[in-house]
């Protein structure tokens, strides 16, 4: 690399920046939070170590085509400018158009940053060792061979698989390189050709939505595109944050901003914050206390069934449990959504506005508004974000989003939607992984409870599936590209203790590029390629109406000693007889051609391989213009029936009426299967943080610009444009003494982080957000000092899905 | 006489990512500490609270900003080596060879658009990367805005179909140096010198 790159940051003097002349600053600068590894005893990370280039005194220079492979549900080609064999310039997409059809894929800031997360003082550069003797996590490392490192790993899985069963290893959660296609799924290929392992269902992204929706619509289904919203007369976006969340100017947000832009559609946000979009497209914005849509959701429905502003035809042609009229066979009368939202059914309560108001913090003249408007609106789209679901019991507050665009007769028409967050086509590219042979899974969010208690594990205690219950608990992970072994699973600080014992989990093998929190707790440590250092096929994700593939070239070669993930499992495969099942007698790049070629024969036009490393981009229009969810169904539902047990949307779902008096559960408030998507109160949620003294604000964690999630978290650019800070109300500010970029700690019984405060209207008061991501950092003190969302938040996960409720939080806010 | 050029900013777009500020630092190799193009976020408004409900009426915007390339630029007047200079384009350069670093220029910029560059003891700023410019590229920041919220282009020209105002608060009363620059306000775009909101983000700038 170049000497530029190294540079170190200016320290001397102090800025003779003028802003004060700028009206409005309130105070002066605020250093950085350092969220920079300070494990000196890892040999070879740190600043000290910064990297420096493998190639020396080549003339290559050259710009090939990659493409950013995080998980924020985006996909942003780069162009990557090489010379003398060290990245100097990372582009983007130079293709593509200025709108909604085809648009250029303009990478993000966080991609604009991808030279410094592949040149970064974090990378790891050999495999390590945990010193024998030492603690899990203390941080003392030996330097190994990969033949010793993969050595290892054999001879565990061999002695972990033959004494406890594939079932006891467990290819951890982890998005890091979700974008991949050979790179993602190498590892889980290996797993599979030696046995399998135990499964996981979910995602730490939207697991309630994921599992709920199905009990009403068969299946998950997104919402219709976004791009169909210059259809509607009314946009809502509810808890749904696309220009912050999908930043690629060729993404959701780029189809956000320009469909707006161009239709000037009355568009409402729901959101405990003035998001970005709130900011950039609300006409109105709705602050809403989190955790309470159902309970808003409920109001509209009183409303718009005691105004009759419901489509009774589509009701009854459609949906199951609506009315009493239609109700299953054999269900108590009083059991319909109508009884249910009038105060008819069992627990005798009207879900008028004015019984809303005081739990979601919505006057009831804004309740009302917003109930006229969705029910008037022809057609409305109503996207829900997967914020909402992400508590204690968001499987029914998705479930209850879902509820207005069916009461309205939305569901399956242009402009209309189905209230699930906005929808994309696909596509269709050929795929390097295989099936896992092992049916038995648990809910992604509870691994830790499989290798504290894994064999006490069941069906309905503990949604185990494929089984009644496990046999056995989880001994042995890997963990691949991901930081969910600490930083992005709940509660970090029982985390790293349950880690420590390692007569529990007897193995950890982490595959990374950086020395992340997780990474900290390995057994066995291998430094992973950055994809510019490998090729890869790659294919568009939630882009709205185009699909697209990239091809991922390689710039570089592997720095230090890093190694792709298909390099390093064909040589593990080969120290476990399985090689040429893994390989099939194929390098990495011959699985590309090999992949290439699978898709061109589903994709009528498709470059070839060559024409793909010149242009980079193969895109394909929707053919119908815009996407709409379940048209088919709308258009014919008795040829056309969805994949519920009555072929139509069930409101009233017979399954979950079942399942409630099936499943067992402790007695924590909000812990209960409801057949209808009831509000329920929760355990640290919206109604007990009035009453309680000692936490009384909510803490939510909102997805940050300057991460996806954990990833390029350690990259100094992106920690200077957008450093970690607690958003806070003013009013809750002036409560507590705190002014703007005062540092501070926010704490409960599980933890306590210290960082910045962001002092802003921008947040409802009650309620606090920490962008979700942060590395978490503890000092000598336990304290925090990377402001990880997740030293806040708990194991306990939701009751249907068991999935991770981390935006159901209480805690308090202190000067540090 | 040459076109004079200048910047176009679509604040209605502006979604506070910086990718425009990282673009840039990726494409002149800046360290921490340098941003040629920073990203302001205003913000104001007051809160109803009545009981358990609340009502906001609260607003926020970003502005972009990078050099201005001025009509009147005052670091080229104030700078005491004569380092600093206007080309016939409008762009204003720095001549490294004059530069000392006293960065007078950088402190009476009213955007604070020069830099230091520690390393090397001299200032740094924009040129709207003249070098792309001469391949016919937009600059790095224009092209790489994912909102498309960036142009550039003969100011004249900007002007005629943007319009003229460069007079949003947080930035400085445009009267000072006659910024080539041209925004299309926010929907809550506050004029300058109201004084209704404050800078959210001071430690970024």
């Amino acid at each position: 690399m170049t000497a530029a790159t190294t540079e170190k940051p200016p320290t001397s003097g102090i800025p003779r920046r003028s802003f004060l002349k700028w009206s409005g600053i309130a105070g002066g600068g605020v250093a950085l939070v350092g969220t920079g590894a300070a494990f000196g005893l890892l040999p070879g990370v740190g600043p000290a170590n910064a990297v420096t280039s493998t190639v020396a005194g080549s003339t290559d220079e050259k710009t090939v085509w990659n493409a950013c492979l995080v998980n924020c549900g985006s996909r942003c080609a780069l162009r990557l400018h090489v010379k003398d064999g060290s990245l100097v310039r990372v582009d983007t997409d130079t293709t593509g158009s200025q709108d909604l059809d085809g648009p250029q894929l303009r990478a993000c800031v966080r991609g604009r940053s991808f030279r410094r997360r592949v040149y970064n003082p974090d990378r790891l550069k050999t495999p390590m060792r945990r010193k024998p003797g030492t603690k899990r996590g203390a941080g003392e490392w030996e330097q190994i061979s990969w033949d010793e490192a993969l050595g290892t790993i054999a001879s565990e899985l061999k002695r972990v698989i033959a004494d406890y069963g594939n079932e006891a290893v467990y290819y951890q959660y982890g998005s890091g390189v979700t974008g991949g296609n050979i790179t993602n799924t190498a590892w889980t290929r290996l797993l599979s050709t030696l046995g399998g392992y135990l499964g996981m269902y979910g995602s730490y992204s939207t697991s309630q939505i994921s599992f709920a929706m199905p009990f009403m619509y068969g299946e998950r289904i997104e919402s219709n595109s976004i791009g169909d919203t210059v259809h509607s007369k009314l946009v809502v976006y509810w808890g749904d944050n696309p220009v912050e969340t999908r930043m690629s100017g060729g993404g959701n947000m780029w189809n956000a901003q320009k469909s707006n832009k161009d239709f000037k559609t009355r568009t409402i946000v729901i959101d405990p914050r003035y998001s970005e979009t709130a900011l950039d497209l609300a006409d109105q914005w709705i602050p809403i206390r989190p955790g309470t849509d159902a309970a808003l959701v409920a109001a509209i429905a009183h409303v718009l069934i005691s105004e009759d502003m419901v489509d009774q035809q589509f009701l009854d042609t459609y949906c199951v449990g609506y009315d009493e009229e239609h109700l299953p066979a054999g269900i108590p009368a009083g059991s319909s959504y109508k009884s249910y939202i009038l105060g008819t059914g069992p627990d005798g309560v009207a879900k008028a506005p004015d019984w809303a108001s005081p739990i979601t913090g919505i006057p009831v003249d804004v309740i009302l508004g917003l109930a006229h408007e969705i029910g008037t609106a022809k057609p409305c789209a109503i996207m829900q974000g997967w914020g909402l679901q992400r508590q204690a019991n968001g499987e029914n507050n998705c479930r209850a989003v879902m509820m207005l665009p069916i009461l309205t007769g939305n569901v399956g028409i242009h402009g209309g939607g189905n209230g699930s967050r906005e929808g994309t086509i696909r596509f269709p590219l050929a795929r390097f992984s295989i099936d896992n042979p092992i049916k038995t899974k648990i809910s992604c969010f509870m691994w830790t409870d499989a290798i504290a208690r894994g064999a006490e594990m069941t069906d309905i205690a503990d949604g185990v599936q494929g089984k009644k219950k496990l046999d056995v608990p989880i001994k042995l992970i890997i963990n691949v590209a991901g930081n969910t072994l600490v930083n992005q699973h709940s509660d970090a600080n029982r985390t790293t203790k349950l880690l420590e014992d390692d007569s529990l989990c007897e193995l950890i093998v982490v595959v990374d590029n950086h020395l992340t929190a997780s990474a900290r707790y390995a057994d066995i440590l291998l430094p992973g390629t950055t994809n510019a250092e490998e090729v890869d096929f790659i294919a568009s994700e939630y882009s709205g109406d185009t699909a697209y593939a990239i091809i991922a070239d390689q710039a570089i070669a592997p720095l230090f000693e890093a190694r792709s993930h298909y390099d390093m499992c064909a040589a593990l495969a080969a120290k476990m007889g399985v090689e040429e099942k893994f390989t099939e007698g194929r390098t990495q790049e011959e699985w590309r051609s090999e992949l290439i070629r699978k898709t061109s024969a589903s994709v009528p036009g498709i470059y070839t391989e060559e024409e793909f490393h010149d242009k980079g981009v193969f895109r394909v229009s929707n053919p119908d213009g815009t996407f709409v969810a379940s048209k088919a169904f709308r258009d014919d539902p008795v040829k056309n029936p969805l994949k519920t047990p009555s072929g139509k949307i069930e409101i009233f779902s017979e399954r979950l009426w079942k399942m409630a008096a099936t499943w067992t559960f402790g007695d924590t408030k909000g812990d209960v299967i409801t057949a209808l998507p009831e509000y329920v109160a929760t355990w640290e949620g919206a109604e007990e943080a009035k009453t309680n003294d000692k936490y009384p604000l909510q803490v939510i964690g909102h997805h940050f610009k300057g991460r996806t999630h954990s990833s390029y978290g350690s990259v100094d650019w992106l920690q200077e444009a957008h450093p970690q800070v607690v958003w806070m109300n003013t009013k809750d500010a002036e409560d507590r003494g705190i002014v703007n970029d005062d540092v501070v700690h926010v704490f409960n019984d599980r933890g306590r982080i210290e960082l910045p405060a962001r002092v802003t209207p921008r947040i409802m008061p009650g309620v606090l957000s920490v962008p979700q991501g942060a590395w978490y950092s503890p000092d000598a003190k336990g304290v925090d000092t990377g402001g990880c969302i997740n030293t806040l938040t708990t194991w306990h996960p939701s009751p249907l899905s068991k999935g991770n409720p981390q935006h159901t939080n209480l805690v308090q806010i202190e000067k540090a | 006489m040459a076109e004079k050029l200048g910047f176009y900013f679509d604040q209605t777009l502006c979604t506070g990512c910086k990718a425009c500020s990282v673009a840039c630092k990726d494409k002149h190799d800046h360290a921490v500490g340098i941003s040629w193009r920073r990203v302001a976020e205003y913000a104001g408004g007051t809160w109803q609270q009545d009981g358990d409900t609340v009502v906001p009426n609260v607003f926020s915007y970003y502005t972009s900003i990078a050099c201005n390339h001025c009509e009147d630029p005052i670091c080229v007047r104030v700078c005491p080596t004569t380092a600093m200079s206007q080309g016939e384009d409008g762009i204003v350069t720095i001549d490294q060879t004059k530069c000392v670093g006293c960065r007078y220029c950088e402190w009476a910029c009213p955007y604070s658009a020069p830099q230091l560059n520690a390393a090397t003891g001299h200032m740094t700023k924009c040129d709207m990367c003249a070098d792309y410019r001469a391949e016919g590229q937009d600059p790095a920041c224009v092209a790489a805005c994912p909102s498309r919220a960036l142009g550039w282009g003969p100011i004249d020209e900007l002007r005629a179909k943007h319009g003229t105002l460069a007079a949003v608060e947080p930035l400085p009363d445009p009267a000072i140096t006659r910024p080539r620059l041209v925004i299309t306000p926010h929907r809550d775009a506050q004029p300058t010198g109201s004084g209704t909101g404050f800078v959210a983000n001071p430690g970024e700038l």
